[in-house]
Protein backbone atom coordinates (compact mmCIF):
# COMPACT_ATOMS: atom_id res chain seq x y z
CA UNK A 1 0.00 0.00 0.00
CA UNK A 2 2.21 2.41 0.65
CA UNK A 3 4.49 1.31 -1.99
CA UNK A 4 1.70 2.40 -4.10
CA UNK A 5 1.24 5.81 -2.34
CA UNK A 6 5.59 6.71 -2.71
CA UNK A 7 5.02 5.24 -7.23
CA UNK A 8 2.03 7.94 -7.14
CA UNK A 9 3.58 10.75 -5.69
CA UNK A 10 6.58 9.75 -7.72
CA UNK A 11 4.76 10.00 -10.98
CA UNK A 12 2.68 13.46 -10.19
CA UNK A 13 6.15 15.09 -9.03
CA UNK A 14 7.90 13.89 -12.37
CA UNK A 15 4.73 15.53 -14.05
CA UNK A 16 5.10 19.19 -12.32
CA UNK A 17 8.93 19.11 -12.93
CA UNK A 18 7.76 18.63 -16.69
CA UNK A 19 5.47 21.28 -16.23
CA UNK A 20 8.33 23.75 -14.76
CA UNK A 21 10.66 22.72 -17.52
CA UNK A 22 8.02 23.54 -20.19
CA UNK A 23 7.70 26.96 -19.61
CA UNK A 24 11.58 27.32 -19.75
CA UNK A 25 11.72 25.46 -23.00
CA UNK A 26 9.05 27.96 -24.55
CA UNK A 27 11.59 30.98 -22.76
CA UNK A 28 14.21 29.47 -24.49
CA UNK A 29 12.56 28.57 -28.14
CA UNK A 30 11.40 32.30 -28.56
CA UNK A 31 14.88 33.48 -27.20
CA UNK A 32 16.29 31.16 -29.54
CA UNK A 33 14.83 32.31 -32.61
CA UNK A 34 15.23 35.98 -31.99
CA UNK A 35 18.66 35.64 -31.86
CA UNK A 36 19.77 33.12 -34.22
CA UNK A 37 18.33 35.26 -36.84
CA UNK A 38 18.33 38.89 -35.50
CA UNK A 39 21.51 38.94 -34.48
CA UNK A 40 22.83 39.55 -38.10
CA UNK A 41 20.56 42.32 -38.82
CA UNK A 42 22.50 44.15 -35.62
CA UNK A 43 25.55 46.41 -36.57
CA UNK A 44 26.49 50.09 -35.60
CA UNK A 45 24.96 51.08 -38.60
CA UNK A 46 21.42 49.63 -37.90
CA UNK A 47 21.93 51.32 -34.16
CA UNK A 48 22.86 54.59 -35.47
CA UNK A 49 20.94 55.83 -38.55
CA UNK A 50 17.22 56.58 -39.82
CA UNK A 51 14.99 53.61 -41.79
CA UNK A 52 15.50 54.09 -45.33
CA UNK A 53 14.19 53.68 -48.49
CA UNK A 54 10.45 53.45 -47.19
CA UNK A 55 11.89 51.46 -44.52
CA UNK A 56 13.09 48.64 -46.14
CA UNK A 57 16.68 49.38 -45.64
CA UNK A 58 18.77 51.23 -42.88
CA UNK A 59 18.25 51.43 -39.37
CA UNK A 60 16.47 51.95 -35.98
CA UNK A 61 17.78 54.69 -34.19
CA UNK A 62 14.65 57.18 -34.32
CA UNK A 63 13.24 54.56 -33.03
CA UNK A 64 15.48 53.90 -29.99
CA UNK A 65 15.35 57.56 -29.80
CA UNK A 66 11.35 57.08 -29.09
CA UNK A 67 11.33 54.51 -27.35
CA UNK A 68 13.75 56.00 -24.78
CA UNK A 69 12.32 59.65 -24.68
CA UNK A 70 8.39 57.70 -23.65
CA UNK A 71 10.13 55.97 -20.80
CA UNK A 72 11.81 58.94 -19.42
CA UNK A 73 7.79 60.78 -19.91
CA UNK A 74 6.73 57.68 -18.22
CA UNK A 75 9.13 58.22 -15.70
CA UNK A 76 8.53 61.49 -14.96
CA UNK A 77 4.92 60.92 -14.63
CA UNK A 78 4.83 57.93 -12.62
CA UNK A 79 8.09 58.11 -10.05
CA UNK A 80 6.32 61.11 -8.01
CA UNK A 81 3.14 59.53 -7.64
CA UNK A 82 3.50 56.17 -7.08
CA UNK A 83 5.90 57.00 -4.37
CA UNK A 84 3.69 59.74 -2.96
CA UNK A 85 0.49 57.49 -3.39
CA UNK A 86 2.91 54.17 -2.14
CA UNK A 87 4.41 56.60 1.09
CA UNK A 88 0.56 57.45 2.37
CA UNK A 89 -0.83 54.12 2.07
CA UNK A 90 1.62 52.70 3.98
CA UNK A 91 2.94 55.49 6.74
CA UNK A 92 -0.24 57.56 7.47
CA UNK A 93 -3.01 56.10 6.46
CA UNK A 94 -4.99 53.94 8.53
CA UNK A 95 -7.52 50.73 7.94
CA UNK A 96 -10.24 52.23 6.25
CA UNK A 97 -13.15 52.64 3.46
CA UNK A 98 -10.96 55.48 1.96
CA UNK A 99 -8.13 52.85 2.08
CA UNK A 100 -10.54 50.15 0.41
CA UNK A 101 -11.11 52.65 -2.15
CA UNK A 102 -7.91 53.37 -3.21
CA UNK A 103 -6.64 49.89 -3.20
CA UNK A 104 -9.49 49.56 -5.71
CA UNK A 105 -8.52 51.86 -7.82
CA UNK A 106 -5.13 50.75 -7.91
CA UNK A 107 -6.01 47.15 -8.35
CA UNK A 108 -8.38 48.04 -11.17
CA UNK A 109 -6.05 50.61 -12.42
CA UNK A 110 -3.78 47.39 -13.00
CA UNK A 111 -6.05 45.38 -14.65
CA UNK A 112 -7.28 47.56 -17.44
CA UNK A 113 -6.16 45.99 -20.49
CA UNK A 114 -3.33 48.23 -22.20
CA UNK A 115 -5.43 48.63 -25.61
CA UNK A 116 -8.49 50.44 -23.22
CA UNK A 117 -5.46 52.93 -21.95
CA UNK A 118 -4.95 53.35 -25.57
CA UNK A 119 -8.53 54.63 -26.20
CA UNK A 120 -8.56 56.73 -22.56
CA UNK A 121 -4.87 58.25 -24.30
CA UNK A 122 -6.52 59.19 -27.08
CA UNK A 123 -9.72 60.65 -26.34
CA UNK A 124 -8.26 62.72 -23.26
CA UNK A 125 -4.35 63.57 -23.37
CA UNK A 126 -4.32 63.78 -27.66
CA UNK A 127 -7.89 65.08 -28.03
CA UNK A 128 -9.29 67.32 -24.64
CA UNK A 129 -5.73 68.56 -23.93
CA UNK A 130 -4.91 68.91 -27.30
CA UNK A 131 -1.31 67.71 -26.94
CA UNK A 132 -2.07 65.44 -30.23
CA UNK A 133 0.20 62.15 -30.88
CA UNK A 134 3.50 63.19 -28.84
CA UNK A 135 5.87 61.67 -26.50
CA UNK A 136 3.86 64.02 -23.53
CA UNK A 137 0.58 62.47 -24.70
CA UNK A 138 2.27 58.56 -25.36
CA UNK A 139 4.32 58.97 -21.75
CA UNK A 140 1.23 59.95 -20.08
CA UNK A 141 -0.67 56.81 -20.99
CA UNK A 142 1.74 55.02 -20.20
CA UNK A 143 2.63 56.51 -17.16
CA UNK A 144 -0.73 56.06 -15.49
CA UNK A 145 -0.57 52.17 -17.08
CA UNK A 146 2.69 52.10 -15.25
CA UNK A 147 1.60 53.54 -11.83
CA UNK A 148 0.00 50.48 -10.13
CA UNK A 149 3.57 48.35 -10.73
CA UNK A 150 5.57 51.14 -8.82
CA UNK A 151 3.18 51.94 -6.19
CA UNK A 152 3.03 47.79 -5.25
CA UNK A 153 7.11 48.56 -5.29
CA UNK A 154 7.58 51.43 -3.46
CA UNK A 155 4.92 49.85 -0.69
CA UNK A 156 7.16 46.69 -0.81
CA UNK A 157 10.19 49.05 -0.14
CA UNK A 158 8.52 51.00 2.59
CA UNK A 159 7.43 48.60 4.45
CA UNK A 160 11.15 46.60 4.05
CA UNK A 161 12.31 49.54 6.29
CA UNK A 162 12.41 48.41 9.70
CA UNK A 163 9.98 49.41 12.63
CA UNK A 164 12.78 50.71 14.98
CA UNK A 165 14.35 53.25 12.18
CA UNK A 166 11.12 55.22 12.78
CA UNK A 167 10.93 54.60 16.24
CA UNK A 168 14.40 56.13 16.71
CA UNK A 169 13.60 59.27 14.76
CA UNK A 170 10.41 59.85 16.69
CA UNK A 171 12.41 59.72 20.10
CA UNK A 172 14.24 62.36 18.64
CA UNK A 173 11.76 64.74 18.39
CA UNK A 174 11.26 64.42 14.68
CA UNK A 175 7.68 64.72 13.21
CA UNK A 176 6.30 62.01 11.07
CA UNK A 177 6.85 64.19 7.95
CA UNK A 178 10.57 64.86 8.87
CA UNK A 179 10.95 61.24 9.62
CA UNK A 180 9.95 60.02 6.35
CA UNK A 181 12.08 62.39 4.69
CA UNK A 182 14.99 61.81 6.21
CA UNK A 183 14.59 58.03 7.61
CA UNK A 184 11.95 56.43 5.87
CA UNK A 185 12.57 57.52 2.14
CA UNK A 186 16.21 56.78 1.81
CA UNK A 187 16.26 53.98 3.77
CA UNK A 188 13.71 52.93 0.62
CA UNK A 189 15.42 54.23 -1.96
CA UNK A 190 16.82 51.17 -3.45
CA UNK A 191 13.98 49.21 -3.37
CA UNK A 192 11.68 51.94 -5.39
CA UNK A 193 14.27 52.31 -8.10
CA UNK A 194 14.38 48.37 -8.56
CA UNK A 195 10.69 48.76 -8.45
CA UNK A 196 10.51 51.19 -11.05
CA UNK A 197 13.44 49.90 -13.55
CA UNK A 198 10.92 46.95 -13.66
CA UNK A 199 7.79 48.83 -14.11
CA UNK A 200 9.52 50.75 -16.98
CA UNK A 201 10.47 47.65 -18.36
CA UNK A 202 7.14 46.66 -18.99
CA UNK A 203 6.54 50.23 -20.02
CA UNK A 204 9.12 49.87 -22.72
CA UNK A 205 7.75 47.10 -24.61
CA UNK A 206 3.86 47.79 -24.79
CA UNK A 207 2.44 48.96 -27.99
CA UNK A 208 -1.53 49.42 -27.37
CA UNK A 209 -1.19 52.29 -25.29
CA UNK A 210 1.48 54.05 -27.50
CA UNK A 211 -0.41 53.28 -31.24
CA UNK A 212 -2.44 55.83 -31.54
CA UNK A 213 -1.01 58.23 -28.54
CA UNK A 214 2.34 58.43 -29.11
CA UNK A 215 4.27 56.26 -31.48
CA UNK A 216 3.92 57.10 -35.42
CA UNK A 217 4.25 54.32 -38.47
CA UNK A 218 7.63 56.58 -39.53
CA UNK A 219 9.07 60.26 -38.80
CA UNK A 220 12.64 60.82 -40.70
CA UNK A 221 13.49 63.54 -37.63
CA UNK A 222 14.25 63.06 -33.73
CA UNK A 223 11.72 64.71 -32.05
CA UNK A 224 12.97 68.01 -30.65
CA UNK A 225 10.04 68.39 -27.85
CA UNK A 226 8.15 66.62 -25.80
CA UNK A 227 5.32 67.56 -28.24
CA UNK A 228 6.90 66.16 -31.12
CA UNK A 229 5.78 62.44 -32.48
CA UNK A 230 8.21 59.50 -32.19
CA UNK A 231 8.60 56.31 -33.77
CA UNK A 232 9.01 53.62 -30.95
CA UNK A 233 10.21 50.19 -31.14
CA UNK A 234 7.74 48.25 -30.10
CA UNK A 235 5.45 49.65 -32.90
CA UNK A 236 8.03 49.58 -35.44
CA UNK A 237 8.10 45.54 -35.17
CA UNK A 238 4.19 45.57 -35.38
CA UNK A 239 4.35 47.90 -38.70
CA UNK A 240 7.08 46.14 -40.37
CA UNK A 241 5.20 43.05 -39.45
CA UNK A 242 2.00 43.76 -40.92
CA UNK A 243 1.97 46.95 -42.86
CA UNK A 244 5.52 47.02 -44.32
CA UNK A 245 6.10 47.95 -47.94
CA UNK A 246 7.52 44.31 -48.54
CA UNK A 247 7.34 42.47 -45.80
CA UNK A 248 8.91 39.29 -46.95
CA UNK A 249 12.12 41.58 -47.70
CA UNK A 250 12.21 43.52 -44.04
CA UNK A 251 12.47 40.32 -42.22
CA UNK A 252 16.08 40.33 -41.17
CA UNK A 253 15.28 44.13 -39.60
CA UNK A 254 12.04 42.79 -37.87
CA UNK A 255 14.10 40.03 -36.12
CA UNK A 256 16.64 42.61 -35.22
CA UNK A 257 14.40 45.43 -34.12
CA UNK A 258 12.80 42.91 -31.73
CA UNK A 259 16.00 41.31 -30.56
CA UNK A 260 16.93 45.23 -29.63
CA UNK A 261 13.71 45.25 -28.00
CA UNK A 262 13.97 42.29 -26.03
CA UNK A 263 17.79 43.33 -25.26
CA UNK A 264 16.72 46.36 -23.70
CA UNK A 265 13.68 44.81 -21.46
CA UNK A 266 16.28 42.06 -20.29
CA UNK A 267 18.85 44.81 -19.45
CA UNK A 268 16.67 46.52 -17.61
CA UNK A 269 15.21 43.27 -15.74
CA UNK A 270 18.62 41.92 -15.36
CA UNK A 271 19.78 45.79 -13.85
CA UNK A 272 16.72 45.34 -11.26
CA UNK A 273 17.77 41.84 -10.57
CA UNK A 274 21.41 42.70 -9.65
CA UNK A 275 20.00 45.94 -7.45
CA UNK A 276 17.77 43.26 -5.36
CA UNK A 277 20.19 40.82 -4.86
CA UNK A 278 23.09 43.53 -3.81
CA UNK A 279 20.34 45.22 -1.35
CA UNK A 280 19.42 41.72 0.06
CA UNK A 281 23.42 40.95 0.84
CA UNK A 282 23.19 44.92 2.75
CA UNK A 283 19.99 43.93 4.90
CA UNK A 284 21.38 41.19 5.97
CA UNK A 285 24.29 42.59 7.65
CA UNK B 1 3.59 74.78 16.29
CA UNK B 2 4.95 75.28 12.74
CA UNK B 3 6.12 71.73 12.50
CA UNK B 4 3.03 70.66 13.43
CA UNK B 5 1.09 72.87 10.88
CA UNK B 6 3.48 71.24 7.98
CA UNK B 7 3.10 68.11 8.74
CA UNK B 8 -0.73 68.32 8.63
CA UNK B 9 -0.38 69.92 5.52
CA UNK B 10 2.27 66.97 4.19
CA UNK B 11 -0.59 64.82 4.97
CA UNK B 12 -3.30 66.01 3.38
CA UNK B 13 -0.65 66.48 0.37
CA UNK B 14 0.35 62.68 0.02
CA UNK B 15 -3.46 61.93 0.56
CA UNK B 16 -4.23 64.41 -2.56
CA UNK B 17 -1.83 62.12 -4.65
CA UNK B 18 -2.61 58.80 -3.87
CA UNK B 19 -6.44 59.25 -4.41
CA UNK B 20 -5.13 59.79 -8.01
CA UNK B 21 -5.32 56.05 -8.98
CA UNK B 22 -9.02 55.79 -8.20
CA UNK B 23 -9.46 59.62 -10.11
CA UNK B 24 -7.73 57.78 -13.63
CA UNK B 25 -10.00 54.87 -13.37
CA UNK B 26 -12.83 57.27 -13.26
CA UNK B 27 -11.20 59.07 -15.80
CA UNK B 28 -10.68 56.30 -17.71
CA UNK B 29 -14.61 55.48 -17.35
CA UNK B 30 -15.94 58.61 -18.29
CA UNK B 31 -13.95 59.41 -21.11
CA UNK B 32 -15.16 55.76 -22.79
CA UNK B 33 -18.25 56.32 -21.52
CA UNK B 34 -18.31 59.50 -23.25
CA UNK B 35 -16.87 58.31 -26.64
CA UNK B 36 -18.71 54.97 -26.60
CA UNK B 37 -22.23 55.74 -25.69
CA UNK B 38 -22.93 57.83 -28.76
CA UNK B 39 -23.17 54.56 -30.93
CA UNK B 40 -26.24 53.89 -29.31
CA UNK B 41 -27.79 56.34 -31.37
CA UNK B 42 -27.13 54.45 -34.57
CA UNK B 43 -28.29 50.43 -33.06
CA UNK B 44 -29.74 49.98 -29.77
CA UNK B 45 -27.66 47.98 -26.97
CA UNK B 46 -29.10 44.31 -28.06
CA UNK B 47 -28.17 44.71 -31.57
CA UNK B 48 -24.56 46.00 -31.12
CA UNK B 49 -23.91 42.98 -28.33
CA UNK B 50 -26.00 40.29 -29.70
CA UNK B 51 -25.83 41.42 -33.48
CA UNK B 52 -23.30 38.38 -35.64
CA UNK B 53 -22.23 40.96 -38.25
CA UNK B 54 -19.53 43.48 -37.72
CA UNK B 55 -19.03 45.62 -41.04
CA UNK B 56 -18.62 48.85 -40.01
CA UNK B 57 -17.35 50.38 -43.07
CA UNK B 58 -20.10 49.36 -44.88
CA UNK B 59 -23.09 51.87 -46.29
CA UNK B 60 -25.79 50.74 -44.05
CA UNK B 61 -22.66 49.80 -41.63
CA UNK B 62 -23.44 47.06 -39.21
CA UNK B 63 -22.44 47.01 -35.80
CA UNK B 64 -22.57 43.86 -33.86
CA UNK B 65 -20.01 42.23 -31.99
CA UNK B 66 -21.34 38.82 -31.14
CA UNK B 67 -18.31 37.16 -33.12
CA UNK B 68 -15.79 39.46 -31.40
CA UNK B 69 -17.20 38.73 -28.10
CA UNK B 70 -17.20 35.07 -28.90
CA UNK B 71 -13.70 35.47 -30.36
CA UNK B 72 -12.32 36.70 -27.16
CA UNK B 73 -13.75 34.56 -24.69
CA UNK B 74 -12.70 31.45 -27.18
CA UNK B 75 -9.26 32.34 -27.24
CA UNK B 76 -9.26 33.54 -23.50
CA UNK B 77 -10.72 30.18 -22.44
CA UNK B 78 -8.26 27.82 -24.48
CA UNK B 79 -5.13 29.98 -23.16
CA UNK B 80 -6.88 28.97 -19.97
CA UNK B 81 -7.14 25.24 -20.26
CA UNK B 82 -3.32 24.91 -20.85
CA UNK B 83 -1.93 28.17 -18.69
CA UNK B 84 -3.86 27.07 -15.77
CA UNK B 85 -2.58 23.44 -15.19
CA UNK B 86 0.51 24.48 -16.12
CA UNK B 87 0.65 27.70 -13.78
CA UNK B 88 -0.53 25.91 -10.59
CA UNK B 89 1.55 22.96 -11.57
CA UNK B 90 4.73 25.01 -11.80
CA UNK B 91 3.78 27.09 -8.90
CA UNK B 92 3.48 23.92 -6.98
CA UNK B 93 6.54 22.66 -8.07
CA UNK B 94 8.60 25.67 -6.99
CA UNK B 95 6.90 26.19 -3.75
CA UNK B 96 6.76 22.40 -2.63
CA UNK B 97 8.98 20.39 -4.64
CA UNK B 98 12.09 22.00 -5.95
CA UNK B 99 15.31 22.69 -3.79
CA UNK B 100 16.23 26.16 -2.81
CA UNK B 101 18.79 26.08 -5.45
CA UNK B 102 16.60 24.77 -8.76
CA UNK B 103 13.70 27.23 -7.49
CA UNK B 104 16.63 30.27 -6.97
CA UNK B 105 16.75 29.21 -11.15
CA UNK B 106 13.83 28.57 -12.41
CA UNK B 107 11.88 31.68 -10.70
CA UNK B 108 14.12 34.61 -12.65
CA UNK B 109 13.30 32.13 -15.65
CA UNK B 110 9.53 32.94 -14.84
CA UNK B 111 10.08 36.34 -14.07
CA UNK B 112 11.97 36.82 -17.28
CA UNK B 113 8.86 35.25 -19.35
CA UNK B 114 6.27 38.10 -17.80
CA UNK B 115 9.23 40.68 -19.09
CA UNK B 116 9.25 39.76 -22.75
CA UNK B 117 7.27 42.13 -24.68
CA UNK B 118 3.59 41.36 -25.83
CA UNK B 119 4.17 42.57 -29.41
CA UNK B 120 7.70 40.21 -29.39
CA UNK B 121 5.06 37.13 -28.48
CA UNK B 122 3.01 38.29 -30.83
CA UNK B 123 5.30 38.39 -33.71
CA UNK B 124 7.05 34.76 -33.17
CA UNK B 125 3.70 33.40 -33.20
CA UNK B 126 2.92 35.79 -36.62
CA UNK B 127 6.69 34.49 -38.22
CA UNK B 128 7.47 30.66 -36.37
CA UNK B 129 4.37 29.08 -34.74
CA UNK B 130 1.83 29.88 -37.65
CA UNK B 131 4.02 28.17 -40.35
CA UNK B 132 4.37 25.43 -37.86
CA UNK B 133 0.89 24.42 -37.20
CA UNK B 134 -0.23 25.46 -40.36
CA UNK B 135 2.21 22.38 -41.64
CA UNK B 136 1.73 20.41 -38.64
CA UNK B 137 -2.44 20.07 -38.83
CA UNK B 138 -2.42 20.78 -42.33
CA UNK B 139 -4.76 23.26 -42.75
CA UNK B 140 -4.76 26.82 -44.94
CA UNK B 141 -4.45 29.35 -42.12
CA UNK B 142 -1.82 29.46 -39.32
CA UNK B 143 -3.30 32.72 -38.14
CA UNK B 144 -5.82 31.24 -36.12
CA UNK B 145 -7.44 30.73 -32.62
CA UNK B 146 -5.13 28.29 -31.28
CA UNK B 147 -2.04 30.07 -32.26
CA UNK B 148 -3.08 33.14 -30.52
CA UNK B 149 -4.21 30.90 -27.27
CA UNK B 150 -1.09 29.07 -27.24
CA UNK B 151 0.64 32.65 -27.30
CA UNK B 152 -1.82 34.12 -24.77
CA UNK B 153 -0.86 31.16 -22.43
CA UNK B 154 2.72 32.13 -22.50
CA UNK B 155 1.73 35.14 -21.35
CA UNK B 156 -0.61 34.46 -18.68
CA UNK B 157 1.68 31.92 -16.98
CA UNK B 158 3.92 33.67 -15.40
CA UNK B 159 0.62 35.69 -13.45
CA UNK B 160 -1.10 32.56 -12.39
CA UNK B 161 2.48 31.19 -11.44
CA UNK B 162 3.69 33.93 -9.26
CA UNK B 163 0.25 34.15 -7.57
CA UNK B 164 -0.50 30.94 -7.14
CA UNK B 165 3.06 30.52 -5.88
CA UNK B 166 2.75 33.70 -2.67
CA UNK B 167 -0.34 31.76 -1.81
CA UNK B 168 1.22 28.46 -1.54
CA UNK B 169 3.74 29.77 -0.16
CA UNK B 170 1.89 31.59 3.13
CA UNK B 171 0.25 28.44 3.94
CA UNK B 172 1.27 27.62 7.90
CA UNK B 173 4.11 25.20 8.36
CA UNK B 174 1.74 23.56 11.33
CA UNK B 175 -0.81 22.16 8.71
CA UNK B 176 1.90 20.49 6.82
CA UNK B 177 3.42 19.21 9.01
CA UNK B 178 -0.08 18.16 10.79
CA UNK B 179 -0.64 15.92 7.49
CA UNK B 180 3.25 14.03 7.33
CA UNK B 181 2.24 13.55 10.82
CA UNK B 182 -0.65 11.40 10.28
CA UNK B 183 0.88 9.40 7.69
CA UNK B 184 0.41 11.45 4.15
CA UNK B 185 2.81 11.22 1.83
CA UNK B 186 4.30 14.40 1.05
CA UNK B 187 2.12 14.56 -2.61
CA UNK B 188 -1.35 13.63 -0.51
CA UNK B 189 -0.11 16.87 1.23
CA UNK B 190 -0.09 19.31 -1.14
CA UNK B 191 -3.15 17.89 -2.54
CA UNK B 192 -5.84 17.45 0.68
CA UNK B 193 -3.63 20.46 2.40
CA UNK B 194 -1.59 22.47 0.60
CA UNK B 195 -3.80 23.35 -2.21
CA UNK B 196 -7.24 23.64 -0.41
CA UNK B 197 -5.38 25.81 2.06
CA UNK B 198 -4.28 28.26 -0.68
CA UNK B 199 -7.28 27.81 -3.08
CA UNK B 200 -8.70 31.59 -2.47
CA UNK B 201 -5.22 32.62 -3.58
CA UNK B 202 -4.98 30.38 -6.37
CA UNK B 203 -8.62 31.78 -7.64
CA UNK B 204 -7.46 34.87 -7.41
CA UNK B 205 -4.31 33.84 -9.61
CA UNK B 206 -6.45 32.33 -12.35
CA UNK B 207 -8.67 35.37 -12.26
CA UNK B 208 -6.09 37.78 -12.61
CA UNK B 209 -4.47 35.15 -15.16
CA UNK B 210 -7.49 34.78 -17.41
CA UNK B 211 -8.12 38.55 -17.17
CA UNK B 212 -5.14 39.45 -18.49
CA UNK B 213 -5.51 37.47 -21.78
CA UNK B 214 -8.51 38.75 -22.03
CA UNK B 215 -7.50 42.07 -22.56
CA UNK B 216 -3.95 41.34 -24.26
CA UNK B 217 -3.82 43.04 -27.80
CA UNK B 218 -0.68 42.89 -29.47
CA UNK B 219 -0.78 39.04 -29.48
CA UNK B 220 -3.92 38.41 -30.75
CA UNK B 221 -3.53 41.28 -32.97
CA UNK B 222 -0.66 39.80 -34.95
CA UNK B 223 -1.49 35.94 -34.57
CA UNK B 224 -5.30 35.47 -34.14
CA UNK B 225 -5.78 36.04 -38.15
CA UNK B 226 -8.63 38.59 -37.81
CA UNK B 227 -11.66 37.37 -39.42
CA UNK B 228 -15.01 38.61 -37.70
CA UNK B 229 -16.94 35.45 -37.81
CA UNK B 230 -18.27 33.46 -35.39
CA UNK B 231 -15.65 30.45 -34.78
CA UNK B 232 -16.47 26.60 -35.97
CA UNK B 233 -13.29 24.98 -34.60
CA UNK B 234 -9.98 26.12 -33.02
CA UNK B 235 -8.43 26.78 -36.59
CA UNK B 236 -10.37 29.25 -37.30
CA UNK B 237 -8.97 32.70 -37.45
CA UNK B 238 -10.75 35.28 -34.84
CA UNK B 239 -11.10 38.91 -33.94
CA UNK B 240 -11.07 39.32 -30.37
CA UNK B 241 -12.16 42.73 -29.13
CA UNK B 242 -8.72 43.70 -28.08
CA UNK B 243 -7.93 43.40 -32.23
CA UNK B 244 -10.82 44.73 -33.73
CA UNK B 245 -10.01 48.11 -31.71
CA UNK B 246 -6.43 48.10 -32.60
CA UNK B 247 -6.55 47.14 -36.12
CA UNK B 248 -9.40 49.88 -37.17
CA UNK B 249 -8.59 52.88 -34.93
CA UNK B 250 -6.25 54.06 -37.77
CA UNK B 251 -8.77 53.57 -40.25
CA UNK B 252 -12.24 55.31 -38.22
CA UNK B 253 -12.65 59.02 -39.02
CA UNK B 254 -12.93 61.11 -35.59
CA UNK B 255 -16.73 60.84 -33.82
CA UNK B 256 -17.95 58.58 -36.80
CA UNK B 257 -19.78 55.90 -35.86
CA UNK B 258 -17.10 53.26 -36.62
CA UNK B 259 -15.00 55.43 -34.12
CA UNK B 260 -17.71 55.44 -31.79
CA UNK B 261 -18.46 52.01 -32.13
CA UNK B 262 -14.63 51.03 -31.50
CA UNK B 263 -14.84 53.10 -28.39
CA UNK B 264 -18.25 50.67 -27.16
CA UNK B 265 -16.02 48.26 -27.50
CA UNK B 266 -13.74 49.83 -25.14
CA UNK B 267 -16.63 49.55 -22.70
CA UNK B 268 -17.14 45.90 -23.12
CA UNK B 269 -13.73 44.70 -22.64
CA UNK B 270 -13.22 47.04 -19.70
CA UNK B 271 -16.37 46.03 -18.22
CA UNK B 272 -14.78 42.19 -18.65
CA UNK B 273 -11.79 42.88 -16.89
CA UNK B 274 -13.20 45.18 -14.14
CA UNK B 275 -15.81 42.37 -13.32
CA UNK B 276 -13.17 39.89 -13.06
CA UNK B 277 -10.90 42.15 -11.44
CA UNK B 278 -13.73 42.66 -8.74
CA UNK B 279 -14.37 39.13 -8.25
CA UNK B 280 -10.39 38.91 -7.84
CA UNK B 281 -10.36 41.61 -5.03
CA UNK B 282 -13.63 39.96 -3.37
CA UNK B 283 -11.91 36.17 -3.21
CA UNK B 284 -8.69 37.36 -2.06
CA UNK B 285 -10.59 40.33 0.60
CA UNK B 286 -13.08 37.64 2.10
CA UNK B 287 -11.12 34.17 1.91
CA UNK B 288 -7.49 35.58 3.17
CA UNK B 289 -6.10 34.23 5.57
CA UNK B 290 -6.00 35.46 8.91
CA UNK B 291 -3.85 32.74 10.64
CA UNK B 292 -4.57 29.05 10.81
CA UNK B 293 -8.21 29.18 12.23
CA UNK B 294 -9.57 30.38 9.16
CA UNK B 295 -9.55 26.86 7.57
Amino acid sequence: MKKHRLWAQKVFFLSFKTAACLNGAALLLILYFMVSRGWRAISWDFLTQSPKDSMTAGGILPCIVGTTSLCLMTLMVALPIGVCSAVYLNEYARQGTLVRIIRLGINNLAGVPSIVFGLFGLAFFCIVLKMGVSIAAGGLTLGIMTLPVIIGASEEALKAVPNTYREASFAMGATKWQTIKKVVLPAAFPGIITGSILGLSRAAGETAPIMYTGAVFFTPDLPGSILDEVMALPYHIYVLATAGTNIEATRHLQYGTALVLILLVFGMNLAAIILRSKMRKKLRI
Amino acid sequence: MKRQHIDKGVQSGFLLVALFSITALSLIMVFLFMEGLPILEHVNIKEFIFGKYWYPTDDPADFGILALIAGSVCVTLLSGLMAIPLGIMTAVYLAEIASPRVAEIVKPIVELMASLPSVVIGFFGMVVVAPFIQKLFNIPVGLNMFNASLMLAFMSIPTICSLSEDAIFSVPRALKEASFALGATHFETIVKVIIPASLSGICTAVILGLSRALGETMVVLMAAGGAAMMPTSIFDPVRPLPASIAAEMAEAPFRSEHYHALFAIGIVLFVFTFIFNLIADYISYKFRQVGEASL
